[in-house]
């Protein structure tokens, strides 16, 4: 499999490339553009920003795996970000997650983001959605659900499989 | 403004200029050091605190600082407490104590002022008057600390280490850590046994992450392959596809890392450091004549390491020259004189050899030596030239240079056998001249040393014509095969010599281990002969032979074994 930017994309980042001193500072934003397109940051995605910026693919895989944000794998159509700061956390946000992965048969207890075998399902515990006063909150794609209940999960999980 | 125009004066000897000094104490000890001292890449730059107690011999610990490395100041093992004189704000003048003596603000937190500040000694330059506390309590306390936080996370698996004897952790736990861990909540796990490159293995719970070994290779080998991967506590060593670190001098990252996180793959699980006996070395992989220690155990050679010399090689040396030891303990080394085929004593085979060259009429020998033999060798062997009227040569041995140490030349001692002779400014000119003096019937008696001469212009079927073919080497080969006295000698780690590099440094080089079987070290035997040949004296120790050579040989003049330092001296060549 070939890896290829459309030729718009690339003109873009082109383009950008020129609004820094150096070329490297323009990583973090080939990076995000990357992501917004595939979906995620390939390795050849990491190798294809390196040749463009005359940098070694570590010095792009050092940034991937530093950011959170980037992700190196593709997502599930339904991302589910379970926010674990306090007033969530004491709302109950983890039983929250441990719902959702245990309903989708992932491991609960694990540290990174899990995706579903079917590639319908995405589950991670993220830092503060900035809506305390609602918790728990739940950020499904880009949509964010106040006040969550076990109902409210799994209403998201109906919803989730259907699309 | 016309001043009459001088006669230049006659250029005096250049004196080096006065180094620059400033005073500073450390642990209460009053030291002049210079003002600057040499960097990585050797620019003059402000004196570190560091290099100050260096001078002052005073060792402050340090991971991630290297002398021939960038600084990265992020181990934060060498934090030292210092202060600085006073100076009256008013008055800009130095307070004083009652005695006299400039009093001494201690460098403290601006927020805290009971609590010490200390500062990195790699990356703080010193300044007039300082005071450097590298033993006080408060630096203590400090060191402490750092090393139970590199600490938290380490496997403690020393009893498996290959570092373990030769490991900072430890070294410096020991001198400077706790007895006992405080830590009781898990430790985070990370990758083991990543096979970073064909002869790198990577521990990455070992690493303290000082970063040396991604300087090392960005900025000294110019491969930047390695990279730090991931944040925080889960900060990980990492290249970008596992498997790819493949420069050639990747094994430089071995030693390079303080701790065990780095291996070579050779070496790994072979041999516990401390059973190690080190001789001081020199490389014969190529002409540049890195200097080496050769850790070996009980006869056995089990590894090279780089030693540190600025004149050739700095503290670095190529994977290939490295691994290229492996040879000395080959099963089929040659151990047994042979004359005629059959086995023969040292005694009978040099007594028979002495007969026949004496009597040898002038021009019906030929001499070729490898560039790879010993100077005193090459020397002795030019006598024996000498005496017999022989037409000498060398075989010169091309391969590609590269940008950091490796020489086209890959013979360790070509100027060795110009300077004595052996072989002309360009190595095997003379080859096919004796090649067709043996076809011609003229050249009867070839003595090779150290060279497979059918590879290099005189073939079998031309070997075959001689009467008599004199062949000293370690290995067998189809030269060896063929010879009527066969002479095995000595890896250059099983006797003591002389290597002169490519760019004129003469090296000595000591013994490590014993030479196998009945095989000797060249010169001891070339002595004996030359005595028989020529009837002169000689000298049955290296010291005597070096010091003849160094009489007779004008690039040598002045020169004595006993005054050779481990790092050699320059000759003109």
């Amino acid at each position: 499999m070939s890896f290829t930017v459309p030729s718009h994309l690339e003109a873009e980042l082109d383009e950008i490339t020129t609004h820094y001193p150096v070329k490297r500072s323009a990583s973090l934003m080939f990076l995000h553009a990357l992501q917004e397109h595939f979906g995620y940051v390939s390795k050849d995605a990491v190798e294809w920003t390196a040749r463009k910026l005359g940098l070694q693919p570590i010095n792009v895989y050092e940034l991937v795996t530093f950011y959170p944000m980037f992700r190196q794998e593709p997502l599930g159509k339904t991302h589910v970000k379970v926010c674990r700061t306090l007033s969530c956390a004491l709302q109950g946000s983890g039983e929250l997650r441990e719902r959702f992965c245990s309903k989708l048969g992932l491991d609960p207890h694990a540290h990174a983001p899990q995706t579903t075998p079917d590639g319908k399902f995405t589950v991670e515990f993220v830092e503060c959605l900035a809506s305390c006063g609602t918790a728990p909150v739940v950020l499904v794609n880009e949509e964010l659900h106040h006040k969550v209940s076990s109902a409210d999960a799994d209403a998201i999980l109906q919803k989730g499989k259907a699309a | 403004m016309s001043a009459p125009v001088q006669p230049a004066p006659a250029p005096a000897p250049q004196a080096p200029p006065p180094v620059e000094t400033m005073t500073v104490k450390v642990n209460g000890k009053t030291v002049q050091v210079p003002k600057t001292h040499p960097d990585w890449q050797g620019k003059p730059q402000p004196t570190t605190m560091l290099q100050a107690a260096r001078c002052a011999g005073v060792d402050i610990p340090h991971y991630c600082y290297h002398d021939k490395l960038p600084v990265a100041g992020n181990c934060r093992m060498c934090l030292v407490e210092f202060g600085t004189p006073m100076m009256d704000p008013a008055t800009r003048k130095p307070v004083l104590n009652e005695d006299g003596s400039p009093k001494i603000a201690k460098s403290v937190l601006p927020y805290e002022p009971g609590t010490p500040r200390g500062a990195i000694a790699c990356a703080t330059p010193i300044s007039p008057g300082m005071e450097i506390y590298a033993d006080s309590p408060a630096t203590k306390q400090m060191r402490e600390s750092v090393l139970e936080s590199l600490l938290i996370n380490h496997p403690l698996d020393c009893p498996i280490c290959d570092q373990a004897g030769e490991c900072k952790l430890q070294e410096y736990s020991v001198q400077h850590g706790q007895a006992g861990s405080r830590f009781v909540e898990a430790k985070v796990h990370k990758p083991k046994a990543v096979d970073l490159g064909p002869r790198i293995v990577l521990d990455d719970e070992r690493c303290v992450l000082c970063t040396r070994c991604i300087r090392f290779t960005k900025d000294i080998a110019g491969d930047d392959a390695l990279g730090i991967v991931n944040r925080g506590s889960y900060n990980t060593i990492s290249a970008f596809e596992t498997g790819k670190f493949d420069n050639n001098y990747t094994l430089n990252t071995v030693d390079l890392c303080p701790v065990g996180a780095l291996t070579s793959k050779d070496f790994r699980f072979k041999m516990r450091v401390w059973f190690l006996k080190e001789s001081k070395s020199v490389c014969t992989s190529c002409g540049t004549g890195c200097n080496i220690t050769i850790g070996s155990r009980e006869g056995v050679v089990h590894r090279y390491e780089p030693r540190e010399n600025d004149a050739v090689n700095g503290p670095w040396m190529c994977d290939s020259g490295r691994l290229n030891y492996k040879w000395i303990g080959r099963a089929d080394r040659l151990r047994e004189v042979l004359v005629r085929g059959t086995r023969s004593t040292w005694n009978a085979a040099l007594q028979d050899l002495t007969a026949l060259l004496s009597k040898a009429p002038a021009g019906s020998v030929a001499i070729v030596a490898s560039a790879r033999q010993t100077t005193e060798e090459l020397f002795l062997l030019k006598k024996l030239a000498a005496k017999t009227g022989a037409t000498t040569d060398s075989i010169a041995r091309e391969g590609e240079a590269d940008r950091l140490l490796v020489a086209a030349d890959r013979n360790p001692n070509s100027n060795g056998a110009r300077l004595t002779g052996i072989a002309f400014t360009e190595a095997g000119i003379r080859i096919p001249e004796i090649a067709a003096a043996i076809e011609a019937g003229t050249v009867k008696t070839l003595v090779v040393f150290g060279e497979d001469v059918t590879k290099h212009g005189i073939p079998a079927a031309t070997l075959a014509k001689l009467e008599t073919l004199v062949v000293s080497d370690i290995l067998p080969n189809a030269t060896t095969a063929l010879a009527t006295h066969l002479l095995p000698g000595a890896a250059h780690a099983e006797k003591r010599g002389t290597f002169v590099n490519v760019k004129g440094r003469l090296q000595k080089f000591m013994k490590a281990v014993e030479a196998p079987g009945d095989s000797r070290a060249e010169w001891e035997f070339l002595h004996e002969l030359v005595h028989g040949v020529t009837g002169q004296n000689g000298y049955s120790t290296i010291e005597g032979l070096f010091n003849q050579m160094a009489r007779e040989v004008p690039a040598f003049a002045g020169l004595e074994w006993a005054k050779i330092g481990d790092t050699g001296v320059d000759v003109k060549i």
